[in-house]
């Protein structure tokens, strides 16, 4: 599995003409942990849902390059998208109080996700769900499956997501902000879960967050975003050797318990950075 | 589930406090009359001992307030009067014509779901393209049509012009009264006799003016699909249906509608409801014997206590569909604990 | 100079209308405004509406001027004729020129829907906004009295109530307004809720400014808005509403050239000169869309939560 993204940009129809919210992104991904960092609006979510070509039907994408394992995103049927969604490639969303439906239990949603494209009788695919929900760790998985989204807690409604983008056995995760809505003390939790099931399925995982340490410190490499374009990437571990203004502000507009500073530092921005 | 049933007594009560305002209102409509009911009872030109006697005798003379409570005892003992103009007890009236409309207004309100449903979610799923604005046209026409001149037209073209429907009436002559009454539904009692010559004939007549009644609220139905769907459409879970991999008909039907359908349950309720106001209108012009037509007659000849008799009873079916929409909300929506 | 500056000379100068950074109140009040009219002109069909809407108005004022008839002569030589050079939408059954009958009744029409919602939109802005700012039991028996009203099947009440007075165009605008006050109330309060809680207001309470004066100047202006929409898309409703009461014979009465009254009386006659009908017909279909599809435009512009 192999995912190539060349010079993507993404554009939306506006009283002034077409603008572009996504400008010449690149970035290639294999069975590693690329992690995305960016302010919000920079676009991460826009480029992930590219990816998998969901992106709002007012939205214009243009690429030099836009693959998935060698299949042309931009030229594929609907027939084969569905393909890869639902079998190679899942997808994680900020909340999952707006992310799971309202008025399906978390098991039927699973289930629905697990008997997808497959033959199966409805009470395997429930029992599918259960399992699913056992390996992410829930204790009670049964009540769990049979619970609505609104009687789980965030960090619950995040792994019944979690395992319903791994019932089809993916090749790849894209995680866009998976902690963002959730208590801080539940965030490493379900970071560590789901590295922990990436890595034991030697998956491919794409991690989006506003986060800088927090995504260095789960990914192999990263990739800094800023109004629409790269600005640097990076490997992880090479974090304090960051060359780019931006990165090097995000890094610093950071509050330390090592180092207190009296007032937070505003980051500057430089247009020359959009070249 | 305590709760959901403890807000549906919420509910009755209500529905109880509408009614009695509904009856104050009819109550104080009746007093209002500048006719003056003993009159009407017993002609003009009585002696003035009659006069006083009638009046006497119907309760007149005392105060207001205890008038209200002889009324409501009335009702309360399902007594609404006698009807002027027929000379029969009201309620034998309305239960002799309210199952003509009845079956006009449900096979209206089934013709309007079975298109305007499909018309919604067509419109929402392609937002903003020709189609869309091609419903939202068809939509706002049917909002703007007066009942009637869509129903004289339909005569006009369809039974005039083009002899495709049979006239007014609920049946032909020759079938006029042919089935013996079982529900009072004229295509109901038909199936049960297995005279299929006087259904064919009872859904030849039901086509005009359930079609102009069903136009009538397509339009309603379909607009509020298509917002509904709209919202729906727009959620985040409708990404997560379709990074799923599930079919476009599924993320659909499956997850968007299956959100709006309780929502639109309400909906189709007070649709219902207020069929039986349009009922009013399109009966007149298609001489159908129903409760709107008698009470159009009864309002031309002042005879009131049919009007009052009538406006009662659809007011408390119009209520109970108006509960019904409240109570499937709470007792289906799985979010109202 | 700048300071005293007025807002029209520059009304037609578009980077001064639609600059991000208006140099002054007027500026940025007529840059929000000139924003809304772009958008909604943008809208054909409402375009349409707001064109049809004006020029009926301009129809029901100019009546006399543009009325080729006295709409009262009758000529009975020349019953129910088609449309001609002499009569352009043909005469009805007593010889009238219903083109002459049609431009008065525009005047009755208009009248009834401008008398209605002179009634109800001030009388449900008051009571939606004292429940909504006063809240407590203030809002509970004002509310609870909307719902009662709101559930009450509104044409057949009016008919009662129009065949209890007397049918004619006072009682079916009274009975008109009588049912159809209680959205507005239901709206006002929903939207003084939502105000009245906002820091804007908490500042304008504390320069110590009277209840009575902060839902006057504070309040109702800002429920205008979706008030105008819903007025708008109300009209169509309140037309049908009146010409149903004149076609079932209990609104304006005969020889007046109310619509709905027109086709009543014309009725009989619609299986052989069936324009005679169809010509009021067409008429309140046409102003009734009219509406419609104004305020639908309006609604996108000014409330596009709602669509
Ligand atoms: N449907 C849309 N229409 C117009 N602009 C959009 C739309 N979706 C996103 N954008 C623009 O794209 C930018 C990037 O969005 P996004 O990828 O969601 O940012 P983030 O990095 O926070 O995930 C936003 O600032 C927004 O202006
Ligand atoms: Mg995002």
């Amino acid at each position: 599995m192999k995912v190539e993204i060349d010079n993507l940009t993404i554009s939306f129809p506006s009283p002034q003409g077409m603008r572009a919210a996504v400008r010449g992104v690149s970035l290639t991904l294999g069975a590693e942990k690329l992690g995305i960092v960016g302010e919000s609006g920079s676009g991460k979510s826009l480029t992930a849902r590219a990816l998998l070509r969901l992106l709002p039907g007012s939205a214009v994408v243009r690429a030099d390059k836009l693959n998935f394992d060698g299949i042309d995103i931009l030229k594929a049927s609907e027939r084969d998208m569905r393909a890869i969604r639902g079998r190679r490639a899942g997808l994680i969303l900020q909340d999952p109080k707006y992310a799971l439906n309202p008025i399906m239990t978390a098991g039927a949603q699973i289930a629905e996700a697990w008997q997808n494209q497959r033959k199966a009788s409805r009470k395997e695919a429930m029992q599918a769900a259960i399992d699913l929900l056992a390996q992410v760790q829930i204790r009670d998985p049964k009540r769990v499956a049979e619970s609505y989204p609104h009687e789980l807690s965030g960090g619950m409604g995040q792994r019944v997501m979690i395992a319903m983008m791994l019932a089809p056995d993916p090749e790849l995760l894209i995680a866009d902000e998976p902690t963002s809505a959730l208590d801080a003390s539940v965030q490493a939790e379900i970071l560590r879960l789901m590295e922990d099931l990436v890595s034991r399925r030697g998956m491919g995982l794409m991690l989006i967050s506003h986060d800088l340490p927090l995504v260095s410190h789960f990914c192999d490499r990263v990739v800094v975003m800023y109004a629409g374009q790269v600005m640097e990437e990076l490997q992880a571990g090479e974090l304090v050797r960051a060359k780019h203004p931006y990165t090097r502000g995000l890094l610093e507009c950071l509050p330390s318990l090592s180092h207190p500073q009296t007032r937070l530092p505003v980051m500057s921005r430089d247009p020359a950075w959009l070249a | 589930m305590r709760g959901r049933f403890g807000r549906l007594g919420g509910l009755a009560s209500s529905l109880l406090l509408t009614l009695f305002g509904l009856v104050l209102v009819t109550f104080f409509i009746g007093r209002v009359m500048p006719i003056d009911p003993v009159l009407a009872v017993i002609g003009d030109h009585a002696p003035e001992d009659v006069i006083a006697r009638t009046r006497a005798a119907m309760g007149l003379d005392h105060s207001l307030p205890v008038q209200f409570a002889y009324y409501i005892r009335a009702l309360v003992q399902g007594d609404l009067g006698t009807s002027v103009m027929t000379t029969h007890l009201v309620t034998e009236d309305i239960a002799r014509y309210f199952p003509a409309t009845i079956e006009l207004a449900t096979y209206a309100i089934i013709l309007a779901t079975l298109v305007g449903v499909p018309l919604g979610v067509l419109a929402a799923v392609k937002q903003g393209s020709r189609i869309d604005q091609a419903i939202r046209v068809f939509c706002l026409a049917g909002h703007s049509i007066p009942i009637f001149l869509l129903g004289l037209m339909s005569l006009l073209v369809f039974y005039a012009t083009l002899d495709w429907a049979p006239g007014t009436g609920r049946a032909d002559v020759a079938f006029e009264g042919m089935v013996p009454v079982h529900t009072g539904f004229l295509t109901i009692d038909a199936l049960i006799e297995n005279d299929w010559d006087s259904l064919y004939d009872a859904l030849g007549h039901l086509v005009q003016p359930a079609g102009v009644l069903a136009y009538f609220s397509m339009a309603y139905i379909a607009r509020m699909t298509r917002a509904f769907m709209i919202d729906a459409l727009s959620g985040e879970y409708i990404i997560t249906a379709r990074a799923k991999g599930l079919s476009a008909l599924r993320v659909i039907w499956r997850h968007a509608f299956g959100n709006i359908a309780v929502r639109l349950i309400t909906i189709l309720a007070l649709t219902y409801a207020g069929l039986l106001e349009g009922a009013v209108v399109t009966e007149t012009v298609f001489s159908w014997p129903g409760l709107g037509q008698y009470l159009t007659v009864s309002l031309l000849n002042a005879d009131m206590n049919a009007v009052l008799g009538a406006t009662l009873v659809v007011g408390l079916i119009y209520m109970m569909l108006n509960l019904l929409a409240d109570a499937a909300y709470r007792l289906f929506d799985p979010r109202v604990k | 100079m700048s300071g005293v500056r007025t807002a029209w000379p520059n009304l037609l100068d578009r980077d001064w209308l639609l600059t991000d950074s208006p140099g002054s109140r007027s500026q940025a009040l007529w840059g929000q405004r000139y924003r809304l009219w772009r958008d909604f002109s943008a809208n054909r069909l409402a375009m349409a509406g707001l064109i049809i809407v004006l020029a009926l108005v301009a129809m029901a004022i100019a009546a006399p001027l543009l009325a080729t008839h006295n709409p009262a002569q009758q000529e009975l030589t020349n019953r129910l004729a088609t449309p001609s050079a002499a009569h352009w939408l043909g005469t009805d059954e007593l010889g009238r020129d219903v083109y002459s009958r049609l431009l008065f009744g525009a005047r009755v029409t208009l009248g009834m829907v401008l008398a209605v919602v002179a009634l109800v939109a001030p009388f449900g802005l008051a009571i939606g906004c004292i429940a909504g700012y006063y809240g407590g039991l203030v809002d509970k028996i004002l509310m609870r009295t909307t719902d009662v009203v709101l559930a009450f099947p509104r044409l057949i009440l009016a008919l009662a109530f129009v065949a209890a007075i007397k049918p004619g165009i006072t009682s079916g605008i009274i009975a008109i307004a009588i049912t159809t006050w209680p959205p507005y109330a239901r709206l006002a309060r929903a939207e003084t809720l939502t105000i009245r809680n906002t820091d804007y207001i908490a500042a304008v309470r504390l320069t110590g400014a009277s209840s009575a004066r902060i839902v006057l100047r504070h309040i109702t202006p800002l429920c205008l808005g979706s008030l105008i929409v819903r007025v708008t898309l109300d009209m169509s409703s309140i037309i049908l509403f009146a010409a149903s009461l004149g076609f079932l014979g209990l609104g304006a009465q005969p020889p007046s050239p109310e619509w709905g009254t027109m086709i009543a009386t014309a009725r009989r006659f619609f299986l052989e000169q069936w324009w005679v009908p169809l010509m009021p017909g067409l008429a309140i279909f046409v102003a009734s869309l009219a509406f419609n599809l104004l305020g639908d435009g309006l609604r996108d512009v000014l409330d596009p939560k709602q669509r």
